[in-house]
C-alpha cells in the first residue's frame, strides 16, 4: 500500500519534472511540444497500467489546483472546459492503455514500449483528444483531426524517446520495469 | 512552484470552495447546452462583471489566463470566415472564452489548502495525501535533474537532453522506496 501511493506520487512528480525542467525539454521548444506526453507515457510503460493511470491521474489532479504545469505554463481549472481538454482526459487512457499493452505483450521492452506508446499515445488519446475539440469548437471530427496532424510528428519522436528510455530503464533496474513484473 | 491563487484579495476569495465549484459545474454543463448567441452574451457580461469586481490587477490576471484560448479562437475566426458564418463562430468562441474564464475564477479565488482539504472530503485521505507527496517531491525532482544536467555538462559538450531521462526516472524509483519505509516507519496507512 505504502509502496504503491509513493510510486503513484513520485510519477506524478516526474511528469510535472519532465515538462517543466528547462534541461529537459526536447528540441523543438513550441509550447505544447514538450516532454510532458513522454512522461504520460512513461508513466504506463514503467509502473504499468493501474499505477501509471492513477499517477497521470494525481498529475491532473495537480493541474486542477491551479499549478501551471502544463506545456506553455497553462493550468488550473480552466483548461479543463479549453479547446484541448479532450487530450488531458486522454491522458490517463493513454497511460493505462500503454501499461496494458506491455503487461500483454512478450516483444523485447524497447519493441514493446514502442507499440505501447503508439497504441496509447495515438491509438486511445488523439480520438479522445479530437472528440474534446470537435466539441468545443462545433465541428466534425474530421476537421478537428487535421488541426491535430500537426502534433504527429513531435509524438512520434516521444514515443521513440519513451521506448528508448524504457529499455535503458530495464536494463538498469529490471526489477524497476513493474510494467512487466 | 508556484499556484495560480490570486494575491488580489476579493470578496469572491471568501466563499467557500465547495459550493464555488458546485456552481462551476452547473455554469459549464448551461453553458454547452445553450445554442443561441444572446444568452452567451449574457453570460459574457456575467462573467466580465465577476472579473471586474475583483479590481485592475485581479482582471488582468484573469486576462493572462486566457492566453491558450486564443489560439482556439484564432482558428474559429479563420474558420468561420471563410464559411461564411460569422455569427456561429463568435458564439463558439464566446463559449469557449466565457467558459475558461469562469473556471479560472475559481481557481484564482480558491487558497491551495482549501481544495486539498476538499478532496480529503471528497475523495479520502489516501487521494490527499498523495497528491501532497507529489507535490513535495516537484522540486525535489527538479534539483535532481538540474544536478544530473550540470555532471552532463562537466563531461560533454552535446545536449543532454533525454539522455538524463533514465537516470532521473531510477532516482525516482529510490525515492519511493524511501518514501514508502518512511510512510511504514510511522505506522503506515490503514
Amino acid at each position: 500500500m505504502e509502496k504503491n501511493i509513493a510510486y503513484v506520487a513520485l510519477f506524478a512528480a516526474l511528469v510535472v519534472a519532465l515538462g517543466t525542467t528547462p534541461a529537459l525539454t526536447l528540441p523543438g521548444g513550441i509550447p505544447p511540444i514538450t516532454a510532458q506526453t513522454f512522461g504520460i507515457l512513461l508513466c504506463g510503460t514503467v509502473l504499468g497500467a493501474r499505477l501509471g493511470g492513477l499517477a497521470v491521474l494525481v498529475f491532473l489532479g495537480i493541474v486542477a489546483l491551479g499549478f501551471q504545469v502544463l506545456p506553455g505554463g497553462r493550468g488550473g481549472l480552466g483548461v479543463f472546459v479549453g479547446g484541448s481538454a479532450g487530450f488531458l482526459v486522454g491522458f490517463p487512457v493513454a497511460a493505462f492503455v500503454a501499461g496494458l499493452v506491455m503487461r500483454a505483450s512478450t516483444l523485447p521492452v524497447w519493441l514493446a514500449a514502442a507499440v505501447a506508446g503508439v497504441i496509447g499515445g495515438i491509438g486511445a488519446l488523439y480520438p479522445l483528444g479530437i472528440l474534446g475539440m470537435s466539441i468545443a469548437l462545433e465541428k466534425p471530427m474530421i476537421e478537428a483531426a487535421v488541426a491535430c496532424i500537426a502534433y504527429l510528428p513531435g509524438d512520434l519522436i516521444k514515443i521513440a524517446l519513451c521506448a528508448a528510455v524504457t529499455h535503458s530503464i530495464a536494463q538498469m533496474r529490471p526489477q524497476a520495469l513493474l510494467s512487466r513484473a | 512552484m508556484l499556484g495560480l491563487t490570486s494575491a488580489h484579495k476579493t470578496w469572491m476569495h471568501r466563499l467557500p470552495v465547495g459550493p464555488k465549484l458546485a456552481l462551476l459545474a452547473l455554469f459549464s454543463v448551461v453553458l454547452f447546452w445553450l445554442d443561441n448567441l444572446w444568452p452567451m452574451l449574457v453570460a459574457l457580461v456575467l462573467v466580465a462583471a465577476l472579473v471586474a469586481s475583483g479590481g485592475a490587477g485581479f482582471a488582468r490576471q484573469a486576462l493572462r489566463l486566457l492566453q491558450p484560448v486564443w489560439f482556439f479562437v484564432a482558428l474559429l475566426a479563420v474558420w468561420h470566415l471563410w464559411l461564411n458564418d460569422p455569427l456561429n463562430g463568435l458564439r463558439i468562441a464566446l463559449r469557449l472564452v466565457v467558459a475558461v474564464t469562469a473556471a479560472n475564477l475559481v481557481t484564482l479565488t480558491s487558497r491551495l489548502s482549501d481544495m486539498i482539504d476538499l478532496i480529503e472530503r471528497l475523495l479520502g485521505r489516501k487521494v490527499a495525501l498523495t497528491l501532497g507527496l507529489a507535490l513535495r517531491f516537484v522540486p525535489v525532482l527538479g534539483e535532481r535533474a538540474a544536478m544530473l544536467s550540470l555532471a552532463w555538462r562537466a563531461r560533454s559538450q552535446k545536449r543532454a537532453a533525454w539522455r538524463l531521462v533514465p537516470g532521473l526516472t531510477v532516482g525516482a524509483f529510490d525515492e519511493a522506496d524511501h518514501m514508502a519505509e518512511a510512510l511504514r516507519a510511522r505506522g503506515g496507512l490503514v
